[in-house]
């Protein structure tokens, strides 16, 4: 690689008693919250569940965690990096070195996994097929071009999708085996790295739409286009990606839909809206409620009958600054 | 201290009435504005700033209220949401709550309608995700019709 990594030019010290976006101190503040290791979670639980897979399930778990591995590295240290040039405040740029980290100890937890449940052998063979897949070197491939690109929007559209779209393809196979009583300590570390991103995606997307506004109509419509042109061709290797993965066990309908929907979240983020029609996001309910035991509709008063509806269940944990 | 806490209380802005049947907290993010505005039914904001004037609510009223992550409830519900509601009339005043959110967020999905909801004992009538779909925005329209009317009806 011979291209210069683009730095600051100029670096005032930074001062966290003027802020000019609130959203830099509360994000911040949830990240930091947020914050957590892998060697908190007892992965070693997992290791009987896991001598329940096939050696097909197996290798396809290895692989779909290597892909994973390539994304958070890119994320950690190109995609954030790249974002800091382009702050439009010094405690946004902070931010970006706080995610930036936050990728690398994702990145690392795939390791803690492997080296919990696998060979040495099993391990690289699982690299070496991440090197390989042609699918998954394309979209580090499309992403990377972006990063290295000259335009701060775009650059922002390219790492909105990523947290919020690319990673999606993987995530949805622990989801899948914490379904069936499955790797659960795994799906738990993996639920701390899709929390993460969820904020990553909104906050980059927020900082993205507030870049948008200082720019002309020309060009916020030119910016709309780029996002769904690059998001049609990240789909469709995405698509061909999921084949590559899933289509030996069976799964790729069902990963589909949870591309599209996350897709659609995707899109929100930056501002837009909706794309895929809900006939195509109808979601595996198991795998929305390993996502989030309350994504299930039925909790709704309006989805539900209404009359099994429990009003006030008991919520232990408050705010202290509420008067009732 | 007697003396500082007239000052401050002096100082604040005098509340501002509304009889909106909706009310909602969306920080700059802007995404539950975005859903509400979707909606196309009056609504009132509440205000971003302490320093702005508070909301006050003189009709019933359903809430929405968006979830930005965070563990185990604790800070799930904006402090600007938790000030409106430590008014004894916005309070009472409450009849249902809509939660927005994101389900990466796990357990914390939309936590903050499920604790006013518990708070308050009123049901968290529908949750969706930034700033909702096309068929959250039918489902809420539809779903708060319904309400009104089975509401009014029980009035008389």
């Amino acid at each position: 690689m011979t291209e210069k990594v683009k730095l600051l030019s100029h670096v005032e010290a930074i001062n966290w008693n003027r802020i000019q976006d609130e959203k830099d101190v509360e994000v911040w503040n949830r990240l930091v919250n947020n914050f957590w290791l892998p060697e908190k979670v007892p992965l070693s639980n997992d290791v009987q569940s896991w001598h329940t897979l096939t050696p097909q399930e197996q290798q396809l778990t290895m692989r779909v965690f290597t892909g994973l591995t390539l994304l958070d590295t890119i994320q950690g240290t190109v995609g954030a990096v790249s974002l800091i040039p382009d702050a439009l405040t010094p405690h946004e740029e902070a931010v970006y070195t706080n995610i930036a980290f936050m990728e690398s100890v994702h990145a690392k937890s795939y390791s803690s996994i492997f080296s919990t449940l696998c060979s040495t052998k099993e391990i690289d063979d699982a690299f070496r097929w991440s090197v390989e897949n042609e699918n998954l070197q394309k979209k580090a491939q499309i992403v990377m071009d972006y990063y290295y690109g000259d335009e701060p929007l775009k650059r922002k559209v390219a790492s909105t999708l990523l947290e919020s779209f690319l990673f999606y393809s993987g995530f949805y196979l622990p989801m899948y085996w914490s379904s069936r009583a499955k790797l659960t300590n795994t799906a738990d570390l993996i639920r701390l790295i899709i929390r993460d991103e969820a904020v990553h995606g909104y906050y980059i997307g927020y900082k993205f739409q507030r870049g948008l506004e200082k720019v002309s109509e020309a060009k916020r419509q030119e910016i709309k286009d780029y996002t769904f042109e690059l998001l049609f061709e990240l789909y469709e290797n995405e698509v061909q990606y999921t084949h590559d993965l899933y289509d030996g066990v069976g799964l790729s309908e069902d990963v589909k839909k949870f591309l599209h929907y996350n897709a659609n979240k995707a899109l929100m983020n930056l501002g837009y809206e909706a794309m895929f029609p809900a006939s195509v996001t109808d979601v595996n309910p198991a795998i929305l409620s390993a996502l989030s035991p309350n994504a299930d509709e039925n909790h709704d008063f309006f989805s539900g009958s209404g009359s099994s509806y429990v009003i006030g269940k008991a919520v232990n944990t408050e705010d202290e600054d509420w008067a009732f | 201290m007697p003396a500082l806490a007239t000052a401050k209380a002096g100082a604040e802005a005098e509340a501002i009435g509304t009889r909106s049947h909706l009310i909602y907290f969306s920080s700059t993010s802007e995404n539950t504005r975005r859903f509400v505005e979707k909606l196309g039914v009056d609504a009132a904001r509440i205000p971003l700033y302490a320093k702005e004037a508070p909301l006050l609510a003189t009709e019933p009223y359903v809430l929405v209220v968006p979830t930005y992550g965070g563990t185990g409830g604790e800070g799930s519900v904006p402090k600007q949401v938790i000030r409106f509601l430590n008014n004894p009339q916005n309070r009472a005043l409450i009849r249902g709550v809509i939660g927005a959110g994101n389900t990466n967020f796990a357990d914390n999905y939309c936590m903050a309608g499920d604790i006013i909801a518990a708070k308050c004992q009123v049901p968290h009538l529908y949750r969706f995700e930034l700033m909702g779909t096309p068929e959250d925005v039918q489902r809420v329209n539809q779903g708060l019709e319904k309400f009104w009317t089975r509401l009014s009806q029980k009035q008389k």
